[in-house]
């Protein structure tokens, strides 16, 4: 049921509540702090949960990742590209780690899956782009918008 | 060339150049407004403030595409914005910007025309400006579009009516139709309460008169909360959905200096149009001390500055209604032109003849 | 040649062309937007003869008000009606026509061969109206001094078609056809 509502004689002689109307905009323009964010100069900060550009977790300059398969499984998207490696202390290590990040959800379910806590997605919203380009392993472990 | 001539082709470019002025000043105007309103910024990167933005909005205007859709009435689609735009200019011919001047023999009139019909002479052109909204809506071919321009018409024709109406007490006080008699008669004082001279402006005498006919001028300039013709939440954009680039512009323009000329119209019949504000005729006497110029030449440039100011202050009223209330409907919108503006103007019409009639006006 | 003549030929030529487009052109609509343009060209010719007054009026009412109404109607029917062709009208209506053409032409011939005689009645030249402050004070006192009962008729009239056209709308409305 809609509430039927009936204006008083006052309301229904629209001038009293036009220029309360005015007053109210004329304070707005006047006193009240303005929300805009001038955007290249500040930056609204985003909360930590916040699922942005990826990286892979480096500890002494070495990646995190052992090549384990569980991300590009768990990848709904199927974005994720990994060929397998060797090391030569017999750690095994993504020799290709490729995010076609065109593809990308932004799910954030391979950093759930991943547990060497190697592939993390930062804070880092700004990835406009002028070519396709797909994000390769070099480019992943330089550690943007590391979280820790 | 003699000096009535070359005086008429500056009168002529100071109105046209104004007019011209008008139109980025009300663009920079109404974005920082509203955005200032909303509790946003607005543009205000180019230049100090933003000022030059209506600058790049101009040239973005000019170098745009002018594409003109296939399926529209090529001549009509033309020549409409014109229409918009040409009327808008002429009906500020009759609008007084500053007292008559005395100097060296010769009879300086600041009014580029001084026509017998005076104020109907701008009623007149105004109601011109319809066709060429009329003529956008129906060229383009466009069931929006046709709509917008129905719409126009019938909201134009209902509050043509209450604008000539709420004006007529006005003149049976004034005895005249000339915009440079009325204004100049509202130098006079109407009463004195506590030393302060209450000027004889028309507000003061017309209060009724004056909401009538600043609610029809809004209709009549199809602002906001009567911007019924363009809707765009229910109409996309009404009359000016097929146009682009410079023709867009030229409605744009249209608007703006119809809204100068309401403006002005305003400050002229309703608050003493050139007449001095309060306080600047001290202002004046020292201007003239200080720098020694002669004190009737001082008046004149401080006349056109109170102009201005009153010009400008409804012209920031627009903006600020635009911002404020939100659109009528269409059934409203003619429920308020005929069930209550057209009314209460005859019954002020009534009331301000059995006033003259008594001789309290 | 004066200011005045120049104005008057450029106006009475956009009247006599627009008033030929009114009848030739096919769109409905694009024919009152030419009579809308003779209606200006009129206004035009009153201001040039000095009736400023006229010449508002004509514009405020019938290019502002009437034609507006014209075109409003023309476009809410969206009138697609056939052109009417003298071909292929009937033997009474080409007769008629033709009598009703002869007779228009035979008369704007007389009122040409005797424009020279037509002199203006009534003793009001231009420069007394001046000395009497004006166009719209010496029409007004007219209207409502000498000629008030003719003025208040004419209100009748309209009163009367206004009557008839709100009592013509209701009873449509209360067969319950859509308007």
């Amino acid at each position: 049921m809609l509430a039927q509502r009936k204006p008083g004689i006052l309301n229904r002689f629209y001038l009293i509540e036009i220029v309360r109307g005015l007053w109210i905009t004329l304070r707005n323009f006047l006193f009240h702090e303005k929300v805009t964010l001038q955007f290249p100069e500040q930056r609204r900060d985003y909360s930590p949960r916040y699922r942005g550009q990826h990286y892979i977790k480096t500890v002494n300059e070495v990646e995190n990742c052992t090549a384990c398969m569980l991300c590009p499984t768990v990848c709904p998207a199927e974005c994720i590209h990994i060929v397998a490696g060797e090391r030569e202390d017999k750690e095994k290590y993504p020799i290709k780690f490729e995010i076609d990040i065109l593809r990308c959800c932004f799910c954030g379910m391979c950093e759930e899956a991943c547990p060497k806590d190697a592939i993390k997605l930062s804070n880092i919203y700004e990835m406009s782009q002028e070519h396709r380009e797909v994000y390769t392993k070099d480019f992943l472990l330089e550690q943007r918008g590391n979280k820790k | 060339m003699t000096p009535e001539i070359s005086f008429m082709l500056i009168k002529v470019a100071i109105v046209l150049t104004g007019l011209l002025a008008v139109v980025p000043i009300m663009l920079f105007v109404e974005r920082r407004g509203s955005a200032l309103i909303q509790n946003r910024l607005g543009p205000n990167r180019m230049g100090p403030f933003g000022m030059f933005q209506a600058a790049c909005d101009v040239l973005k205007f000019i170098f745009k595409e002018d594409s003109t859709p296939t399926h529209v009435n090529k001549f009509y689609y033309t020549i409409a914005p014109w229409l918009v735009v040409i009327p808008a200019f002429m009906t500020f011919a009759v609008i007084p910007f500053a007292g008559s001047l005395s100097m060296d023999g010769n009879h300086f009139n600041f009014q580029v025309a001084n026509l017998d019909v005076g104020v109907l002479y701008c009623f007149a052109i105004a109601s011109l400006g319809v066709y060429g909204i009329i003529m956008a809506g129906w060229a383009s071919n466009n069931k929006y579009s046709l709509l917008g321009s129905l719409r126009s018409s019938a909201q134009m024709i209902s509050y043509e009516l209450t604008l000539g109406l709420s004006i007529v007490g006005l003149m049976m006080i004034f005895q005249s139709v000339r915009l440079g008699d009325i204004a100049a008669a509202q130098g006079e004082t109407l009463f004195t309460v506590a030393g302060l001279n209450v000027p004889k402006w028309g507000i003061f005498i017309q209060p009724v008169g004056f909401l009538l006919f600043l609610i029809s001028v809004f209709a009549e300039t199809n602002r906001l909360p009567f911007d019924l013709p363009e809707g765009e939440s229910e109409l996309i954009a009404g009359y000016h959905l097929e146009y682009g680039s410079m023709k867009f512009a030229l409605f744009m323009m249209g608007e703006f200096i119809n809204m100068s000329v309401a403006s002005a119209l305003i400050a002229t019949l309703f608050f003493g149009g050139w007449q001095l504000l309060p306080g600047l005729a001290w202002v004046v006497q020292q201007v003239a001390n200080i720098t020694q110029v002669d004190v009737l030449l001082v008046t004149v440039l401080f006349q056109g500055v109170s102009f201005v100011i009153k010009v400008a202050f409804f012209m920031w009223f627009f903006v600020w209604v635009r911002w404020t209330l939100p659109r009528f409907r269409f059934d409203q919108l003619m429920n308020l032109g005929w069930k209550v503006l057209f009314p209460l103007g005859l019954v002020n019409l009534f009331v301000t003849g059995i006033l003259i009639y008594k001789g309290v006006l | 040649m004066s200011w005045s003549m120049v104005a008057f030929s450029a106006f009475s030529t956009i009247a006599i062309i627009s008033s030929i487009f009114v009848i030739l052109k096919k769109n409905p609509v694009s024919s009152a937007f030419s009579l809308i343009l003779v209606f200006f060209s009129f206004a035009g010719l009153y201001a040039v003869m000095g009736a400023h007054l006229v010449a508002a009026l004509q514009i405020m009412v019938y290019t502002g008000a009437i034609m507006v109404l014209f075109v409003f109607v023309i476009m809410l029917l969206n009138a697609d009606t056939p052109v009417l062709d003298l071909k292929e009208s009937g033997g009474l209506f080409k007769a008629i026509t033709t009598f009703g053409v002869i007779g228009l032409l035979g008369i704007l011939l007389k009122t040409v061969l005797r424009a020279k005689e037509i002199q203006a009645t009534g003793n009001l030249t231009e420069d007394k109206i001046n000395e009497l402050g004006g166009n719209f004070k010496v029409i007004s006192e007219a209207l409502f001094t000498d000629y008030s009962f003719h003025f208040e008729l004419a209100s009748f009239l309209l009163l009367g078609a206004i009557v008839a056209t709100v009592a013509l709308a209701k009873r449509k409305s209360l067969k319950g056809s859509s308007v």
